[in-house]
Formats: C-alpha cells, sequence, structure tokens
C-alpha cells in the first residue's frame, strides 16, 4: 500500500485517496480520421506494461482531484518520484533524450 | 530424585496467582487454572497430555510449544454466536468460566477413528490422494465427502458475530515490534530522544523470553526486574505508547504495518464491555521499524516425536519459569546447542529429575561442572532415535551418533558388539532443541528475504540490510543468540536508525549478563530411525513424506511444501520449515541455502476476518445515500430500489397493492393527469468557462455549438472505443456556463473522465467542473396536468406552453423558494423538473404534493420511471446498453454529429470495420403476439421455437413492461440486424424459463411517435 | 501413457516403503533443437505440451520454464472452474474446457480432485437480476448448464446465507451452474507435466527465456539461461508476464498485468459445500477439501509484477464476506497472497499468431485462467500444430482490437472468477 506524495498537494497522503488512472503519455492522436484502424486499436488498448520503471498517472480523487505523475518499479513498488503531469513530461523527455 | 510431585509448583519468578483459582472446562470436563495460566498451562498443570488428534492418522497429541509456534493444540472457545475456532490453547489466555472444546478425535480424544486408519499410514504417503480415489470416476464425489468429513480442526460459528471490530490509524517515527529484551531496549533508546514510538508485543505482558529465564541477568539484575525497569521508564516516557496483546501480522509497502490488538477475549464474560471493541486493527505507517521479533526454537525430529510429552526445551522452561508448572517429574533434554542449558539447570535446581543427551561429544566445562552439581546424567554425542509409549512419553531409547554423518545413526552397527551404544531412559517428558529459528516473516512480507547463516545455523535478516527501506533488525531474528551481545548490537542497530531521524541516544544501561560463553551449535536436524519422524505435525509430514517428494522429483522447496503441506498449516511452519528444508536438503544434496526456504505471507498469525474488515459491516459495510425527500418517501410507503449507492423508490404501493398494480396506477396517473418522481439522484455537473461549449463538443457525440442559453439538450456520451457509456440533459445556463445531467450510477465516472480529458489532453480548455448531485433537489413533475399544479406555486415563470417550450429552463421561484424549472421529459409527457436547493427539497416536494392533490397527484418510482421510457423507446445506459452498443446501434444516429471539426470522443471508432457492420444488434421494440405476456428481460432472441440447444441467438430483451397505457405488454430488444428485420415486421422468439414465446419487431416507441404530448 | 497411479499400485509400494515410485516427470537436459517450444510451464504451457503430443502427435517439445513448474498462476488462483459466460464465444470455450475438465482424471490418471459442486453467481440488484436472467438464457440455449434462482431458493441451498432484505447489498437471487465446481490446483500443473513427460515432452525448469530471434518474420530459435534453442515454432504461456515476453518480439500487447489477492482461513469442519461468488460486494469463497475458507478478492488496481497488493484489498474482501456470512466474522485468516493477471480491454484472453511466424500467444486470461485449463491448452496446440486457430478460439485473435470486435464479458466475469 504506497504513500503517495500529491505535486498540487504537496503532502504526503495513503494510497486510498488517490485512483489509478494508468500509463502516462499515451497522447490521443491528432487527427483520428487520419489513423488505420490497426493505429487507432493500438491507441485504444495497447499498454508497455513494463516490469520495472512505470510513468503512470494517479488521480488525487479524495483530495484535490488533480492528476499526477509516478515514475514507479513495477517490479519492486519502489516509487521514484511525484510530479504533475507537465513536470513530470519534462522528466519523462530528459530521461527518453539521456537514454 | 524427583522432589516434584504434582505439575503445578510454586515457583518464586511465576507469573501466575495462585491465590486466584479460576474454573474452566475442556472437552467438557471440568478443572481449576489460576490467573495468569494460559489454556496450555492450565491443562497441563491438571497433568492433561493428550489435547488432540492429528490431522491425517489420528495419532494421540499433545503439547509442543509455548505460543504461536504451537502446531497441535486447536482448541474451540467459546460457544454460540461468541465461539471461536481452532485457536491455540498456548495462545487463550485462562478466564473464569471459559469453556474450551476440542477441535479433533471423532467420537472421542481418548479414541479417534481416524487412528485405525492411522495403522495404515504406511499406505497413506504425501500426495497419496492424487494417485488414488480415481476409481470408478463417478465415486469422487463420495470419497471427497468423506475426505471432507475428516479434515477440518474447529467449527466456524453459525451464528451472525455479536462482538464489533474496528481501526485505528498511527503515524509513527519508530515502530518497534517485539517487546522482548531486545525490543524494550530499542524502545527506550528511541523514546528517551524524542521520537514518536510505538512498542507492541502480542502477549499479554512485555519481557519475551526474559519472563521464561528469570535467572539470567542483565546488568547485575535478574531478568526480571531489568524488565520491570525499562518498562517503567518507557510507561513515563508520553512519546512512547505500548500495546500489548497486539500481533504485528503484515509488513506492506513503505512500512505500513497491520497489527490486531485482541481487547476483551482474556476477560470472563462479566467483565467484558459490550460497546468495547472485541478487537482492534491497528494500520501504523512508521517511518522506521524495528522488528524485535525474536526467534522459536527448532526441536530435533526423532522416532515417535509426537508422543505426547514430547516438546520444544524452550517451552519446557516457560511452563517451569512463567507459568510454574512441571510438565513432568522426570525429564530428558536432548540438545545440539547450548541454549537448552539453562532450562536443564533451572529445572534440576527446581527440583525436576532431568537427564541430558547432547548430540555433541563434548560440553561446556563450566556447564559440565553445574551439571555434576545438580546431579544430572549427561549423555554426550546421543542422540534418540524413538520415543517409547503412545499416548504419553513413557521413555526414550538412545543411540549413539554416527560420528561423521550425525544424520545417521551410529546404532545399527554398534548394537551388536557394544550394548552401551543403546540406553533405554525412562522419562515422563522429553525436551528437545535443534537450535532457534529467526522470526524472519515480517521482514519477507514486503519482498526481503533472509539469508542462511552457518554460524547461526539458521535464516537470518541482517541487522541494517533494508535500512533504507527504513527496516532495522535487533536481537534474535538478527541471529544472534546471545544475550549480551545481542543487546550490544541493539544498542548499535538503534542508534544508527535514530541518526537516520537525526536524533542521537547514548545507552546507559549496564548489558553484560551472566551468561556463559556458548560452543557451536552442531548441524543436526533429524536422527536416523526406523519409526515415524515428523516434522511438521500438524499435516502429519515425516521425514520419509519429504524423502518420497524429492524421489518423485519435486525438487523445488515450493514444490516440497506444496506435495508434503509442509508447513501449510495454521501454525505456518514456525517449527517446521527449517527441519523441513534441510531435511530436502539432505535428500536432494544440496546446502540449505541452496534450497531456500518457501514465501513468508501476511498473516504471521491468524487474524480473525472481523479485525480486517473492522467497522465496515452491516450498516457501515457501505453507505446508502438518501434524498433530500426521504421522509415524504418514507412517509408515502416506498419500496426501494438501490442504484450505485442510492436507495430510490421503486414504486409506492397503496393499501396492499402488488408491484404490479402500483406501477399501474403510477403510470395512468403521468399519463392522464399529474405525477410527480424524485429525480435528485441523476448526477450534476456544473460547468463554467470560455470553452464549455468546445469541451462539450469534445465529450458528447453530439453538436453543442448552436444550444442558447435558457436551452436544453440531450446529450450522449461515448468511450473512446465508440460505445454508449453514458447520457443526460444538460442546460445551457449562460455562454460560458453549462449544467450537465449525468445517470445516476454514472456521476463519478462521469465527472472522473471529464477531468481526466481535461488534465491530460485539453489543458487549453478553459474549463471548470464541480459536482452540484447533493446541492440540488428535483422533483419531476409529470402529466397533462403538471402546467396546473405548477402554476399555482410558480407566479414568476410564464408557463405558457410558448413561452416556455419544451426544452427549455426558466429561473424563478417555486412554493416560494427559487429554482431551476427544466420542461424536460423522461417519460414523454409534458413535465416539469424542478430544482431546488437541496435543503429545501423536502418542503417543495409537499408543497407540490398539496398543490396537487386537487389532481390526485401520484407520486411514483423508478419501476414507474422504467415502464413511461420504455413506452416512448427512451433508452437507460447499463440496460439497453452493456458496453457493446454504439448510438447507431440504438438507432440514435440524430444524436451524433459527424460534422463537428473535433473528432469527438469515440468518434473515430464508429468507423472500425466492426463497428460500420449493418447487421450489428440494433435496438428494437417488440409485442408479443398474445399481448397479456410480459417477456422476461434477459430473455434470449432466437428464430423459431425450437430450444433444443445448441440454438443460434440473435439478441436479447433488454426492457419489457406491462403497460397499463396501452393495455398490452411491450418490450425492448437489441435484435441482429434488427432495422432492416423492423422494417419487414419479422417475428422472432424470445427464450427464457424454458420456453420461446412469439413476438415481431416493431418500432421501438410505442406511445405518441410524433411527440405531440411532451410539446403539449 | 502408462496408467501406473491406483489404488493396486499404492498398497504394493506401500509395503515396499514406497521405494519404486518413479519421478513424476522426467528432468530433460535442455537439447539444441525442439520443434515446438512452450514458453511457461503453468497449467495452460503443459497442457498445451500434452494436447501437442497425444493429439497432433508432435514429438520433439520441450517447455521452458524460468521457475518451478506450477510456480505461478496455477499455484495461487482459487480454483473456481466454470462455464456460465455470456457470450457465445466465450461460453463455448469454456464449456469446452469443462468438458475436458469431468475426465480429466481418468485421462492423465492423476486425481485432479474437480469437485462439481456448484458455483453461485449471486445479484443484489434489478439490473444484477437481468444480466443474470439473459446469461443463464444463453447458457441453456448453447446447452450449458445453469438456473436462475430467487434469494429463497439461494437460501435453500445455503442455509448460512443471509438473505435479510436490510442488508446494504440484499440478495436478490442468483445464477446457479451444478456442473460448475473446483479442482486442486498444483495437481492439475503436476498431472499435466506427468503425462506430457510420459508423451515425451522435455520439462525443463529454471530456464528462463532471454530473447527471440526472428529473422525475415520467422521464429528462429530463443536464447535461454541455459543456451540457444532452434525452433520454429514457440507457443508463449507466460500469465504474469505476457507483455515482458511479447516485447522481445517486438511486439505490444493490449495487456496490463495487475496484482490479485486471495486469502484462505484456517481449516475448518464443513460449512460450505459450494462456490459463492458476488461482483456488487467484491468478494467470492469456497471451501477447500482441507476445510479451509478460500477467498478472492478484486484486483488491485494499479500495474505490478510483484505478487502482492494493497492491503486494504483484503480488508475489504473480508468485510464483504461477513456481509454475504456474517457467522464469518470470528472466523482467521491463516494466510494471504498474491498473484499476477493480464487483463485485456474485453476481460477475454488471447489465443492467437501473431506477427512473426511460428510465434503464437495464450495469455490474457484474467482472473479466470485456471478454469480453461485444459481447454486452452487444447485448442492453443490445435493452433501450433496447424499453423491456424481451432474454431472455438478463432474469436480470440489479436486482430478483435483492431477492428474492435471485442467479446466484452465484464458484465459476466468482473470480480468473478
Amino acid at each position: 500500500m504506497f504513500v503517495i506524495t500529491c505535486p498540487h498537494c504537496c503532502e504526503a497522503r495513503e494510497e486510498e485517496e488517490f485512483h489509478y488512472e494508468g500509463e502516462a503519455f499515451i497522447a490521443r492522436p491528432v487527427d483520428p480520421e487520419a489513423e488505420s484502424d490497426e493505429a487507432w486499436g493500438d491507441y485504444l488498448f495497447t499498454k508497455k506494461n513494463p516490469k520495472g520503471w512505470h510513468w503512470e498517472m494517479w488521480n488525487h480523487a479524495t483530495g484535490c482531484r488533480k492528476i499526477l505523475v509516478l515514475k514507479r518499479n513495477t517490479a519492486n513498488h519502489i516509487i521514484a518520484g511525484s510530479w504533475t503531469l507537465s513536470d513530470a513530461r519534462k522528466e519523462y523527455d530528459n530521461e527518453r533524450a539521456t537514454a | 530424585m524427583s522432589r516434584i510431585n504434582k505439575p503445578r509448583i510454586k515457583h518464586k519468578h511465576s507469573r501466575v496467582n495462585l491465590s486466584k483459582p479460576l474454573n474452566f472446562t475442556f472437552d467438557g470436563k471440568p478443572y481449576i487454572g489460576y490467573q495468569g495460566d494460559t489454556l496450555a498451562s492450565a491443562l497441563l498443570a491438571n497433568g492433561i497430555k493428550v489435547m488432540a488428534r492429528s490431522f491425517k492418522y489420528g495419532r494421540p497429541r499433545g503439547i509442543v510449544g509455548s505460543w504461536a509456534e504451537e502446531p497441535n493444540c486447536l482448541v474451540q472457545i467459546d460457544m454460540g454466536a461468541k465461539t471461536t475456532p481452532d485457536l491455540k490453547a498456548t495462545q487463550v489466555e485462562l478466564y473464569e468460566g471459559l469453556v474450551a472444546g476440542r477441535t479433533s478425535g471423532w467420537p472421542s480424544l481418548a479414541f479417534d477413528l481416524k487412528s485405525i486408519g492411522g495403522h495404515f499410514s504406511r499406505f497413506m504417503p504425501a500426495g497419496f490422494y492424487y494417485k488414488t480415489f480415481k476409481w470408478p470416476a463417478k465415486f469422487w464425489p463420495l470419497y471427497e465427502h468423506v475426505i471432507r468429513k475428516a479434515a477440518g480442526y474447529g467449527a466456524s460459528p453459525i451464528e451472525a458475530d455479536v462482538e464489533t471490530y474496528d481501526h485505528k490509524h498511527h503515524h509513527t517515527d519508530v515502530l518497534v515490534v517485539g517487546g522482548g529484551a531486545a525490543g524494550l531496549l530499542a524502545a527506550q533508546l528511541s523514546g528517551q530522544c524524542g521520537a514518536s514510538v510505538i512498542l507492541l508485543d502480542d502477549q499479554s505482558e512485555m519481557g519475551g523470553y526474559l519472563l521464561s529465564t528469570p535467572n539470567t541477568t542483565i546488568g547485575g539484575k535478574n531478568a526480571l526486574e531489568w524488565r520491570d525497569s525499562v518498562i517503567t521508564e518507557l510507561q513515563s516516557l508520553p512519546n512512547v505508547q505500548i500495546l500489548t496483546r497486539t500481533t504485528a501480522f503484515g509488513l506492506h509497502d513503505m512500512n505500513m504495518i497491520q497489527a490486531v490488538e485482541l481487547l476483551q477475549d482474556h476477560l470472563p464474560h462479566h467483565q467484558r464491555n459490550a460497546i468495547q471493541r472485541r478487537e482492534r486493527l491497528h494500520r501504523i505507517r512508521a517511518n522506521k521499524v524495528v522488528l524485535a521479533t525474536g526467534a522459536f526454537e527448532r526441536p530435533l525430529v526423532f522416532g515417535n516425536n509426537d508422543v505426547p510429552g514430547v516438546m520444544t526445551v524452550s517451552a519446557l522452561a516457560t511452563y517451569f519459569n512463567r507459568y510454574g508448572v512441571a510438565c513432568g517429574k522426570h525429564t530428558l533434554i536432548l540438545t545440539s546447542n547450548d541454549s537448552a542449558y539453562q532450562a536443564v539447570a533451572d529445572l534440576a535446581a527446581g527440583g525436576v529429575k532431568v537427564t541430558l543427551a547432547d548430540v555433541r561429544d563434548n560440553i561446556n566445562a563450566e556447564w559440565d561442572a553445574h551439571f555434576k552439581q545438580l546431579g544430572i546424567d549427561v549423555f554426550t554425542g546421543f542422540g534418540i532415535s524413538e520415543v517409547l509409549g503412545s499416548n504419553s512419553v513413557t521413555g526414550a531409547r538412545l543411540s549413539k551418533l554416527h560420528p561423521t554423518n550425525p544424520m545417521e545413526n551410529f546404532e545399527k552397527d554398534l548394537l551388536r558388539r557394544r550394548v552401551v551404544n543403546v540406553r533405554d531412559i525412562s522419562c515422563d517428558v522429553i525436551a528437545s532443541s535443534g537450535g532457534l529459528s529467526p522470526t524472519v516473516h515480517l521482514f519477507c512480507h514486503d519482498g526481503g528475504r533472509p539469508t542462511w547463516s552457518d554460524e547461526s545455523l539458521a535464516f537470518v535478516v541482517s541487522a541494517n540490510g533494508r535500512a533504507n527501506a527504513g527496516i532495522y533488525c535487533v536481537g534474535a531474528v538478527t541471529g544472534e543468540f546471545q544475550l549480551q551481545k545481542g543487546l550490544e548490537k541493539t544498542v548499535q542497530t538503534t542508534q544508527e536508525m535514530l541518526a537516520s531521524l537525526g536524533k542521537s541516544a547514548t545507552n546507559t544501561m549496564a548489558l553484560n549478563t551472566n551468561e556463559i560463553a556458548p560452543n557451536p551449535t552442531k548441524a543436526i536436524f533429524h536422527i536416523a530411525t526406523s519409526k515415524k519422524a515428523f516434522v511438521d505435525f500438524q499435516n502429519d509430514v515425516a521425514v520419509t513424506d519429504i524423502q518420497l517428494a524429492v524421489r518423485e522429483n519435486f525438487k523445488s522447496i515450493e514444490h516440497i511444501k506444496r506435495y508434503t503441506a509442509l508447513g501449510f498449516g495454521t501454525d505456518q511452519g514456525k517449527l517446521s520449515n527449517v527441519n523441513g528444508f534441510a531435511i530436502a536438503a539432505e535428500a536432494l544434496g544440496k546446502t540449505i541455502p541452496e534450497v531456500g526456504t518457501t514465501t513468508y505471507r501476511p498473516a504471521y498469525t491468524p487474524v480473525s476476518f472481523g479485525a480486517l474488515a473492522g467497522a465496515h459491516v452491516a450498516e457501515t459495510f457501505e453507505p446508502r445515500r438518501y434524498t433530500a425527500m426521504q421522509a415524504s418517501h418514507e412517509q408515502f410507503g416506498a419500496e426501494y430500489e438501490t442504484v450505485g449507492n442510492w436507495m430510490r423508490p421503486w414504486y409506492f404501493p397503496q393499501n396492499g397493492e402488488d408491484m404490479q398494480a402500483a406501477v399501474n396506477r403510477e403510470c395512468l396517473a403521468a399519463r392522464n393527469g399529474v405525477a410527480i418522481m424524485d429525480a435528485s439522484t441523476l448526477g450534476k455537473i456544473d460547468i463554467q468557462g470560455k470553452d464549455v461549449r468546445e469541451f462539450l463538443n469534445r465529450v458528447y457525440s453530439n453538436s453543442w455549438s448552436q444550444l442558447a442559453s435558457g436551452k436544453c439538450r440531450y446529450g450522449l456520451m461515448l468511450n473512446e472505443a465508440g460505445m454508449v457509456m453514458d447520457d443526460g440533459v444538460t442546460a445551457c445556463i449562460t455562454d460560458t456556463h453549462f449544467l450537465m445531467t449525468t445517470t445516476t450510477g454514472g456521476a463519478a465516472n462521469v465527472l472522473n473522465w471529464l477531468e481526466k480529458w481535461h488534465q491530460t489532453e485539453w489543458t487549453e480548455l478553459e474549463v471548470y467542473m464541480t459536482s452540484v448531485t447533493d446541492h440540488w433537489a428535483t422533483a419531476s413533475l409529470v402529466g397533462p396536468k403538471s402546467r396546473e399544479v405548477l402554476a399555482k406555486l410558480c407566479s414568476d415563470i410564464d408557463l405558457n406552453k410558448d413561452a416556455f417550450k419544451f426544452m427549455e429552463w426558466r429561473d424563478g421561484t417555486v412554493a416560494g423558494v427559487p429554482a431551476r424549472v427544466f420542461r424536460i421529459s423522461f417519460s414523454g409527457e409534458l413535465a416539469y423538473e424542478i430544482n431546488v436547493d437541496a435543503s429545501y427539497g423536502n418542503y417543495v416536494w409537499q408543497a407540490l404534493m398539496a398543490a396537487g392533490k386537487a389532481f390526485d397527484i401520484t407520486p411514483y418510482g423508478t419501476e414507474t420511471m422504467h415502464v413511461l421510457r420504455a413506452e416512448k423507446g427512451f433508452i437507460i445506459v447499463g440496460q439497453e446498453t452493456d458496453g457493446s452498443v454504439t448510438p447507431l446501434d440504438l438507432d440514435m444516429a440524430w444524436a451524433v454529429s459527424l460534422k463537428k471539426p473535433f473528432s469527438f470522443i469515440g468518434k473515430r471508432s464508429l468507423a472500425r470495420s466492426d463497428t460500420v457492420r449493418t447487421d450489428r444488434k440494433q435496438l428494437v421494440g417488440l409485442l408479443t403476439e398474445d399481448p397479456t405476456i410480459v417477456l422476461k428481460e434477459g430473455a434470449q432472441i432466437i428464430n423459431s421455437s425450437n430450444i433444443s440447444p445448441p440454438v443460434a441467438m440473435f439478441g436479447h430483451v433488454t426492457s419489457s413492461y406491462y403497460s397499463a397505457f396501452l393495455g398490452r405488454s411491450i418490450a425492448l430488444a437489441l435484435v441482429t440486424d434488427g432495422f432492416k428485420r423492423r422494417e419487414n415486421v419479422e417475428s422472432i422468439f424470445a427464450y427464457a424459463e424454458g420456453k420461446a414465446i412469439k413476438a415481431k419487431i416493431v418500432s421501438s416507441v410505442f406511445v405518441d411517435a410524433e411527440g405531440a404530448r411532451h410539446h403539449g | 501413457m502408462k496408467k501406473d497411479y491406483s489404488i493396486w499400485t499404492l498398497l504394493s509400494q506401500g509395503l515396499k516403503n514406497h521405494v519404486g515410485w518413479q519421478p513424476t516427470w522426467r528432468s530433460s537436459a535442455l537439447k539444441d533443437s525442439y520443434d515446438v517450444v512452450i514458453i511457461g510451464a503453468g497449467g495452460h504451457g503443459l497442457a498445451t505440451a500434452y494436447y501437442l503430443a497425444r493429439e497432433h502427435g508432435v514429438k520433439n517439445i520441450a517447455v521452458l520454464e524460468k521457475g518451478f513448474l506450477g510456480g505461478g498462476n496455477t499455484a495461487r488462483n482459487t480454483t473456481i472452474v466454470r462455464s456460465n459466460y455470456l457470450w457465445d464465444e466465450a461460453a463455448m470455450l469454456y464449456e469446452h474446457s469443462l468438458k475436458l475438465w469431468e475426465s480429466l482424471t481418468e485421462d492423465i490418471n492423476y486425481n485432479v480432485m474437480f469437485s462439481q459442486r456448484g458455483v453461485f453467481n449471486l445479484g443484489h440488484t434489478l439490473q444484477d437480476m437481468r444480466d443474470i436472467e439473459r446469461r443463464v438464457n444463453a447458457n441453456n440455449l448453447n446447452g450449458i448448464d445453469a438456473l436462475a434462482l430467487n434469494a429463497q431458493e439461494v437460501k435453500d441451498r445455503i442455509p448460512m446465507i443471509n438473505i435479510s432484505k436490510n442488508t446494504r447489498f440484499p440478495i436478490m437471487g442468483a445464477s446457479y451452474q451444478p456442473r460448475a465446481g473446483v479442482a486442486r490446483h498444483d495437481a492439475v500443473a503436476w498431472g499435466f507435466a506427468r503425462a506430457a513427460s510420459q508423451y515425451g515432452v522435455d520439462i525443463i525448469e529454471n530456464c528462463e527465456v532471454q530473447g527471440m530471434d526472428i529473422a525475415n518474420g520467422q521464429m528462429q530459435g530463443l536464447q535461454t539461461s541455459k543456451g540457444y534453442i532452434k525452433t520454429a515454432r514457440v507457443g508463449c504461456v507466460t500469465a504474469g508476464h505476457s507483455s515482458v515476453i511479447a516485447k522481445m518480439a517486438g511486439i505490444k500487447m493490449p495487456i496490463e498485468s495487475h496484482p490479485l489477492q486471495a486469502f484462505v482461513s484456517e481449516s475448518l469442519k464443513p460449512i460450505l459445500d459450494t462456490v459463492v461468488m458476488s461482483n456488487a460486494v467484491h468478494g467470492y469463497v469456497s471451501q477447500s477439501d482441507k476445510g479451509e475458507l478460500v477467498i478472492g478478492a478484486g484486483i488491485d488496481h494499479y500495474t505490478s509484477y510483484t505478487q502482492r497488493g494493497s492491503p486494504h484489498i483484503i480488508e475489504h474482501t473480508a468485510a464483504a464476506i461477513i456481509e454475504l456470512f456474517p457467522m464469518f466474522s470470528r472466523v482467521r485468516m491463516n494466510r494471504q497472497w498474491g498473484g499476477i493477471v493480464d487483463t485485456t480491454p474485453d476481460a477475454c484472453p488471447i489465443i492467437s499468431k501473431t506477427k512473426v511466424k511460428g510465434l503464437y500467444f495464450n495469455c490474457g486470461w484474467g482472473t479466470g485462467g485456471f478454469k480453461a485449463t485444459p481447454g486452452s491448452g487444447n485448442v492453443f496446440a490445435h493452433t501450433i500444430a496447424h499453423d491456424a486457430p481451432h474454431p472455438l478460439n478463432a474469436a480470440f485473435s489479436l486482430d478483435r482490437f483492431h477492428t474492435g470486435h471485442l467479446i466484452d464479458e465484464h458484465g459476466a466475469a468482473g470480480v468473478a472468477h
């Protein structure tokens, strides 16, 4: 059972206050009509689902109701950090750039 | 010569108060124990040896341990609604009037039918049931019935629990688990430097093994005095909370510890407080966890080691020193290590005749001299090859061990030549010690693993190996079994832990002890024998079972566990696991660390479902929500339907009506006069901001660009896969302010959904969303007379049909209360939805009832609502839809605007190859051939009256009612290629309850297709 | 196959101190190449190998297991077997499996203790009852045994259950499948391992697949912790790690892996002789032959590969069971655990060819894979042997996520296993 620090409230709270919202940074295609059925299906359904570090969204559902991003290791439940969506995006892009 | 003539002795350090006798019964017979006894110590003091029968072979069993490790003596405590099964007699505190029952042995403890089968135990090795009970196949249920009857210990209560439970949440700097010497010291050091500390222990008082070894001294004080001094100081510190009878049973991510506190079970019934909880589950978030969980002594495994009277040395010492019970007059102690010696000395000094067998060849000189002085016979290099006696120990056969391979017996070779190598000893109790097994469970619950220590001969955990997770370990759990060294290391580890909190502590207590430096423990786990030698008593797992498993290629320790049931019992293998691992290692030709351990999982010891649930039971299991008009509904005799968390009036039976009669009456009132429904439960989301219109265009399938202030529109919401997920009417308040309504059950999901899209994809849109469901109370005034009723209460809105049109809303006052009135209709009738501040909800409802009295205004519930809307062909999301239905399938293309510039949620999915099929299941109406027959909702659509399977199905009936207005039944159905079949008015059959009923496919609108009524 | 497990061999071995029992399955050395390699020696993987050898005559088969065989979800589930699914595709697949269960003990000469004690799926709302009616009618027309019961009929069959109208989730009725039941989960893996081994299948434990050798869109071989294996056909049956294995082939799956927790009580005298499941309260319960109440929960919402979940899920499940059976409040939880379930968007499995020729996946069983073990192996073996799906699994292909032809069983599955 996690303790999650909400970057909006700047407080560490119990997992029960939050709602898991799935993999982060799955962007909706800008022009859905231009996508093939296959590409659209992949956007709808496929997931990275990694064993290891996972960038994921949580909603501080019974708190500020804002979405935040966790970088969490799915193999051992270690949480590397939590960010607002925009800050997380920068972290995520940096990580991918240096990888 | 023994100076003991009865088991109960006067022991100056005993924790039992001999001046307070307590009456109790076990297995129907009365006994007397004393305050401070456990049920186990009291039974032993009464000379009871056989307290249970074994699971598989029905062998007589007695007490082996003194606490949570006890495998045998499971008892049923109390009767009726408070009966509790499977408690360990060793953990049950005695109280006046306690009633304990056996949980095994049929027809009696003295004779168990299973023991007859036990004579054939050679045919019942591990896993025998996989190989047999297969023939004839149809007999398996019979075999299984017999197996099930033979299985199980205690009986579940059959009455609802009358006691209650709760949860308490803590946040603390330091949690110390275990109140033995190391835990007390760690808590003291932590408390002294001002950290918030919780110290918990599962026993009735702190002290751990100190209570069992009063002749040990620390800093010159005897163990109990030392303990008392530390507790006194801890009690004086306001930042230290001490919890006794509290078991930490699970350690979870980020140091969330679940601990259960037993609050009342130790009290006699007349002292229990009916409003006090029985148990409390503490959820403790600890910045730092100090595990001072100690160790259990593991027995040595030898032939017939399950005869009642065979126990562990630590249990024997505990009964003697702590409870003042001498388990026998002549005790044989077998050990592989020095930890047993203090007990040997204590017992001998206390008047028990003791014989000591040590599997090692040499004995520490200091102890040897001491034992000689006490007149103890000592056999070195000997083991027990078999216990003598059946219902209780009468003696043991000692035999010389093989000098190089101690698991093998020397006996056979030597027997022929030198009888001196075998000795039959007569005794009435045997206690063995094979070393200590640290209680590593909590350390391992969240992914930690123990490591094997050759030095400690045990799986141990590191003192600070998980410091980065805030977990520290002190005392015996680390494999440090000497008290003085353990305490010195505790100081060091605790200081390190406190330093990580920015605190420093200095130990001021002398920690020197009177221990004699021990010789190394010998790595021996079992002694060869031709008799059954049990590893796991509770599951009747013998050494030969483990060897058989290995022979059959079960080579992973998890396989061995699962095949033999080793460690599967309610003791979770606290005594047996390490012996099992060692015996498996021997059979596999591997080392113990190569074999490894099975997985440690919560619960450390069993915990009641009640404690887990806490207060979340009965009325507080999940909340019920009622609307502001509840008092009126109650008064009017509502029956309720659960919708989400809401209790909605279902129908209002009057004068003993059944449901159909009530619904008929309510429907006709709505169609012919006036009726009123509480619509407050619909979700309401207030959306404001300059981009609301664009936002609605994106989340609804229809268009919102043209909706003017003062107007409303029905909206259909799709998920991204194009399937209908919600619907409702949204009103334009101003150009930048809309009020959305959602389904009752979908309200929370829809808000989450909207917020997620806004926050993740469309941050550029300026919209603000607030749930206002609870802020408004809504009464739907329905029927041709509704305008007249409303007119009586509302003078500031022009209700003229051309001034206030269908799908418009107005601000005004109703019964003097500010209101928003929506002219919308889910019934197809002229209707007004009157929304007021929820605080006025009931007042306005009653005002409407009074105003409508002249028109015989009729309250109606959800059932009538369903009939009215079905007559109009209006869908209910979740009833007409199931996550696989598109708006086009519902014949609602009018609610899908493909021209909107932004590709609304779900639009692209409507163009996939499966969703563009024209022969999908489509919503149509059904009329039965016989108008009196109401189809069953959930009936399957088939093409002929043939119902012998397999029968191809083409959809199902989603809604079906008797329409009093039409004087016949109607139904809605999703039917494959339904629109085309509707054009041809094809007939189908609806199958339910074993019957196929003929019906024709028609339009889903049964009443007023042109909409004259609601525009009226 | 030798049918050498019987009361007679047991008696004769008993007289010989059981020294003559042969290994349940052979320990094999890894060969350089195989005709078919199955990744994952759980129930489904071993069943696949067994049916490949027995029904399709494939000779040279290996089953690779990174840990010990049967140690994944096979060892962690609550052993419920039923086939009362809503949609034709799912119902026929699970019914195929249920029929195989009914003769499995004889078939593989290993007592899997399949106990047809019936399963109740409770309904607590009017919509639950509509869904039950719909599903039961569909089952009947598909030839699957199913009954829709009202609350009193439920009480008549389960006297312990609380059907008071005053509870938060009053029981309005149930669907009941008499032929459903439970089985001994470990025995299924061991029995299939033994049977497959007797047909010559090599079972390689402690052998982890580390990479896939794919050239020109065709499977060539596997890199493993025990060396390279040449093989043109690989069937992946790695519940809990399907995405991880698929990634080796460059395939992204419509799968998320979640913890699913369960727990058992201490052993009790017989009290409940059937299986009771409720989606509304999120819990289900049966009693094992050993006497433990076996209780399952809903999944944890986050993804995880740790085989453990959050304790509040267990706490809620205990509350749910007390809601149904208030007398179980004083019964104690002995042990809890977790598995990793690979969930799909429509709560139905993927039994499919892939874009790599010779690579097949059988995954995404979510919370309900155990019941499908023999049927899953049976149709997957067919798919591998013919490089084309069996009619019963044609609908469970990966391309349904592109066409949109999902088989949405959420209503039927939910937490219900």
